[in-house]
């Protein structure tokens, strides 16, 4: 069967086959930019310097600059330096990265103040955690109630559809002069990040519920209190339970903006920092760390929402 | 059978003239008076329904038929409460019915079953709504479920289930409250018909055993006669009674009626009054001659 059939699934096997790819080819085509010599490589890292003075060995030049040196040297007879064709230090291979892996969890910090990779790990995970867990508790009871009585729709939305446009970091330095300089702030920027979002999703979703069923409920008697705790509520928890999945995939993009006020921590910082370095292969590990936690996560609550879930239909 | 050979569907042998006698002598279950609904449309006011009189006995089978758009849907909805008249009123057991209530179950065309709930919780909805204890509520919802033949399913959740087999919930659903009516939408039009039918002998048999007036609104002609005591045929644009026919086959029903001259007789009159022939109706048909081309050498098909 062709592999371009419209809407149709693909065989299994192929279909294995193809989402393995979706993960190699990126890898591929790093590896080929990294490995092979002529694809990209617009620098030269010298291995012995010659007779041009400000050359060091191991130093990145560009690769014009290098030539012009070389042809200098070659016509004044001196000593020709030498290099070997190389990336910019901002893509480092993926060997190094994947030693970065393991090394910068054992690299001790450059100073006693500074965290170890995996402190500043678990401080970005307990902001999000925090964050998301403070906005859910009041923006999915907020978007319930906004979705199933208009009283609530008309009494929230509005203000909330204005404050939505308010761009979370610029509360950065209002959420400091309040909740002082340590995680509280960032937790706050994690909250306004996706509060706002988080009641228009859930009333959003909460009126998408089939009116049918309301209207059977009413018809068995059902009072206000029990349409809705006993249909609207079940009826929409497994959209909710989705909603919420890619809200907290939103929540870990105000992370970057919530690290860099008051005292830098986290993650982030622990990226900023590497970069200050000139660490990019640690800079790479910690940027796929956050990628591998942020999918381990959603693959986790994905398996556990369809165990939650048995009435939905398989797909 | 040649039409001249056919009665009229007025005329009513003893034994069903007798029926009706002793139907109109029952209490009075449902009462619709003056009923009106209209709505505000951009293009003005829609008359939906326009004066409607309606007594329904205990225990008694009307079936409401008439062309789409004749406001069948809504009259049904104003009888279980979901919608409001705007004149007029509709009384339960002398009554006024001004919301829903479990009094009158309904039974949709969409089952509206709820997912999230196995068949057996399904049927225990309304009864814990009713203050049942759960104990109670789940000892009667099994002898529900075993009447619809169901038990070996009420663990299942409804997307496990047939269309058919969704239905029967509905209905278990709906008269598991005790409804002194069964109000049922359109309930078997999303099925095939042998389903159908199906569904049709099982409903006769659950009607004849239990005590509940059923309110049936269909679009199909041999469910109405097959079905009903009474049948109520409304008219579009404004939707209005049309007639009201008592149904000449006796009762208790059965499939081979189908042909009974009694039946064939209500039919052609229903076809009447819903498709009343036009004189000049030419917008609405087949001009496959011209785009036909025909071979000659192949003699007429007929």
């Amino acid at each position: 069967m062709s592999l371009f059939s419209v809407n149709k699934p693909l065989e299994p096997r192929s279909r294995k086959l193809v989402t393995i790819s979706s993960f190699v080819l990126p890898i591929l085509i790093w590896c080929l930019v990294s490995y092979v010599p002529f694809i990209w490589h617009p620098e030269v890292e010298i291995t012995t310097p010659g007779s041009v003075n400000y050359f060091r060995e191991g130093m990145l030049v560009d690769k014009t600059v290098f030539n012009a040196e070389r042809d200098k040297a070659s016509a004044a007879g001196k000593a020709i330096p030498e290099g070997i064709p190389a990336n910019p230090i901002y893509l480092p291979a993926p060997h190094e990265v994947l030693t970065a892996f393991y090394t910068s969890f054992t690299t001790e910090p450059k100073r006693s103040s500074e965290l170890w990779l995996h402190e500043s790990l678990w401080s970005s995970i307990q902001v999000i955690f925090y964050g998301f867990l403070l906005s859910s508790i009041i923006g999915i009871p907020l978007g319930v109630l906004a979705g199933t009585y208009d009283f609530f729709s008309r009494l929230f939305e509005p203000f909330i559809e204005f404050f939505r446009y308010l761009p979370a970091p610029a509360f950065g330095a209002l959420a400091v002069a309040i909740l002082g300089i340590y995680q509280a702030p960032k937790i706050a920027i994690i909250f306004i990040g996706t509060f706002f979002q988080q009641v228009l999703i859930v009333a959003n979703t909460t009126r998408k519920l089939d009116p049918a069923l309301l209207e059977a409920g009413q018809t068995l008697g059902a009072n206000n209190r029990s349409m809705l705790f006993r249909i609207v509520l079940p009826g929409i928890l497994p959209d909710l339970y989705r909603d919420t999945r890619i809200l907290l995939g939103w929540a870990w993009t105000y992370l970057i903006v919530a690290e860099l006020i008051g005292t830098s921590s986290g993650i982030t910082w622990f990226i900023t920092q590497q970069a200050r370095y000139k660490n990019f292969d640690n800079v790479f590990a910690a940027i796929m760390m956050i990628g591998i936690l942020g999918l381990t996560i959603d693959l986790l609550l994905a398996w556990f929402g369809r165990r939650l879930f048995p009435w939905q239909k398989a797909n | 059978m040649s039409e001249s050979n056919l009665p009229d569907y007025r005329v009513q042998s003893e034994a069903v003239r007798d029926r009706f006698a002793r139907i109109k002598k029952r209490p009075v279950t449902m009462e619709v008076a003056g009923l009106s609904k209209t709505f505000q449309s951009r293009h003005g006011t829609v008359t939906a329904l326009k004066d409607i009189n309606l007594t329904i006995h205990k225990r008694e089978f009307v079936c409401v038929i008439g062309p789409s758009g004749c406001g069948k849907s809504t009259l049904i909805r104003i009888l279980a409460g979901l919608e409001q008249a705007t004149e007029g009123e509709v009384k339960l057991d002398g009554k006024v019915v001004d919301k829903p209530g479990p009094e009158r179950g309904m039974v949709f065309q969409g089952y509206t079953l709820f997912p999230w709930l196995t068949v057996k919780q399904n049927v225990m909805f309304g009864l814990r709504e009713s203050g049942y204890d759960k104990g109670t509520a789940e000892a009667e919802a099994r002898q529900w479920i075993d009447l619809i033949g169901l038990a070996r399913f009420e663990n299942s959740y409804p997307h496990q289930l047939s269309g058919g087999m969704k239905q029967r919930v509905a209905i278990a659903r709906a008269l598991a409250n005790k409804p002194k009516v069964l109000l049922m939408d359109e309930p078997f039009g999303a099925l095939d018909a042998q389903t159908r039918s199906k569904m049709q002998a099982y409903l006769m048999e659950i009607w004849k055993n239990i005590d509940v007036t059923v309110f049936f609104i269909t679009h199909d002609l041999d469910e109405a006669i097959y079905l009903a005591d009474r049948i109520l045929v409304l008219k579009a644009n404004p939707g209005e009674v049309q007639e009201v026919i008592e149904v000449p086959v006796p009762q208790p029903r059965n499939p081979d009626q189908f042909l009974s001259p009694e039946f064939i007789a209500t039919k052609k009159r229903l076809e009447e009054l819903i498709h009343p022939p036009k004189q000049d109706d030419d917008e609405d048909h087949l001009n496959l001659v011209r785009m036909v081309p025909v071979n000659d050498e192949v003699g007429s098909v007929f």
